[in-house]
């Protein structure tokens, strides 16, 4: 794979849908056009109902632009592919089955033989600090253990693209903060290119090199924010940086969040 | 949301005291309290069977009315001897399990087939909804006129009364199915098969417990219904026997036995239950 061509690719991509009182239509997103390079960690941020969703949606191949291509390293995105996986702010974990075997989950779609699928998501399951755990139930596990085992279960598959659909907003603040390092840290070894969809400012700027600005619905890009910061591995470090404080700061004024009234 | 399930259930698993130090609930009087509760229910029972002994002849309540406790015995000794009580028990339980079996095989194929394809179900739903709230074992007549007095009315009525609790357990268990769980499959680009498979079926099985355990109570309800209608076997005969005969010790204790019928029926559904469902953490009680 060559590295001049972007593992993703959004080209003028619109999405319509039928309006919820069947008449006429709504547009979700409008000629939404950007890219992420290989091993890159780009965020979406954006007010709510701004269509983040259907950006997931559309690169995960599970729903398919009205207008536009959505590329993968080249290639237009038809339908579900195994170079994406995705996680969101649900672990879905399968409580019936063990971590282990919720890890292998997205491997059981592949030629793998049952002791390949075990040594893969034992990899993984080091990576993200749960072998431990390989053979509790979801159940037995804490919110941030299960998110983390979701990750693992995401990374098994060895995506090209990891879509990150707002992982952290149901943790408390103190186990996001642990579990955004702990995600961070598994991303850079593993060297996956991130697209992080989220509503959390601060999260956008400590994760990310490169921050997408969406507006209001119809979600069109209306900026887009070079983060140059260091130790992209380390959240927690980048927090203290002035200039992440000025981003936000930025990125806060580019929201009008001071102008809204209603939340 | 995740944390807070965790967090309401403290007793899950000592693991989760790393994210949440739940503390344990107080000992003290509700432990002591809960310790005791086998105890009085023991206590209920004795007392009730000594009303039962007593009551009757202190109020001079005639025999054929309320037998005494020691009649009910003396009489399921004489059933046993000369009325083949085992026989007749054999016979109501063999019916009861195959038709409860039948019946949940039946009723757990058409609830897949059915949530499967959501336009089949629309079409048919309002006859399920009418089948389902028709009394079943008003049927049994009928099934005598088609068939006789042999064993297929009787398994009939009993295979209708467990199909539908548990084809209908199974079709809402389809139809609230995770949509997220089936994205993700898709996005792993599992097949039709596999998702059911993997993902549909499993998460049925809650369900399609609560379905077998009502079904197991159901059974021996349509098998009586079925020998009560004609026939020369079973528990059910033997209670009508006991009526034409005047005998009411006979009929209170085919009563007795069918109950212990059902009871053992719906433990072993509930023991397959408790280990199919493992990994579900057990609510306080």
């Amino acid at each position: 794979m060559s590295l001049a061509v972007p593992t993703l690719q959004l080209d003028g991509v619109t999405r319509r849908f039928p309006a919820s009182n069947g008449k006429g239509v709504f547009t979700a997103i409008e000629k939404l056009s950007f890219s992420v390079r290989h091993g890159e960690f780009v965020s979406v941020v954006g007010p709510s109902g701004c269509g983040k969703s259907t950006i997931l949606n559309l690169v995960a191949g599970l729903d398919h632009p009205s207008e536009g291509d959505v590329r993968l390293s080249g290639e237009i995105v038809t339908g579900p592919s195994s170079h994406v996986g995705f996680m969101l702010q649900k672990d879905l974990l399968l409580p019936w089955r063990t971590i282990l075997h919720n890890v292998e989950f997205g491997l059981e779609a592949r030629n793998f033989t049952p002791t390949m699928r075990r040594e893969r998501a034992f990899r993984e399951l080091r990576r993200c600090r749960l072998t431990e755990f390989a053979d509790r139930y979801p159940y037995q596990l804490s919110g941030g253990q299960r998110q983390r085992a979701a990750l693992a279960r995401t990374l098994a598959i060895e995506p090209e693209l990891v879509l990150l659909d707002e992982p952290f907003s149901a943790l408390d603040a103190q186990t996001k903060l642990v579990l955004q390092r702990s995600f961070a840290q598994t991303i850079a070894t593993s060297g996956v290119t991130t697209l992080l969809i989220t509503h959390d400012l601060s999260e956008a700027v400590t994760m990310s090199d490169r921050i997408l600005v969406m507006s209001e619905r119809p979600g069109r890009i209306v900026e887009e924010i070079d983060v140059g910061l260091p130790d992209r591995e380390n959240p927690m470090a980048r927090q203290a940086m002035p200039r992440a404080h000025e981003i936000m700061a930025h990125l806060f004024n580019a929201l009008h969040l001071d102008e809204r009234i209603e939340a | 949301m995740a944390d807070s399930i965790a967090a309401s259930s403290p007793d899950t698993a000592p693991i989760v005291a790393e994210d949440n130090p739940a503390a344990p609930p107080p000992p003290g009087r509700q432990e002591v309290r809960v310790s005791l509760l086998p105890v009085a229910s023991l206590l209920v029972l004795v007392l009730i069977l000594g009303l039962w002994q007593f009551l009757p002849t202190a109020l001079h309540v005639p025999k054929y009315i309320i037998p005494q406790l020691s009649d009910l015995v003396r009489e399921m000794g004489r059933m046993w001897q000369q009325e083949n009580l085992l026989m007749h028990s054999v016979s109501t339980a063999t019916m009861a399990c195959l038709g409860f079996a039948l019946g949940a095989l039946l009723g757990a194929v058409f609830g897949y087939l059915l949530g499967l394809s959501p336009l089949w179900e629309k079409v048919l739903s309002p006859y399920i909804l009418a089948l389902q709230i028709a009394p079943k074992v008003a049927f049994a007549p009928l099934f005598i006129m088609w068939f006789g007095y042999n064993a297929w009315p009787k398994l009939i009525v009993t295979i209708l009364v467990v199909f539908f609790p548990i084809m209908v357990n199974i079709l809402q268990a389809m139809r609230t199915v995770d949509r997220d769980l089936i994205n993700l499959a898709r996005a792993y680009n599992m097949s039709g098969r596999q998702i059911f498979w993997k993902i549909r079926f499993p998460a049925s099985i809650p369900s399609l417990m609560a379905g077998l355990r009502i079904g197991a109570t159901l059974a021996v309800i349509g098998v009586t219904v079925g020998e009560l209608m004609g026939g020369e076997i079973g528990l059910g005969f033997l209670i009508t026997y006991g009526e034409g005969q005047a005998n009411t010790a006979m009929v209170f204790d085919a009563i007795f036995v069918l109950t212990l019928i059902g009871i053992a029926m719906y433990w072993v559904v509930a023991a397959i239950e408790t280990r199919a469902l493992h990994y579900i953490p057990k609510a306080h009680h």
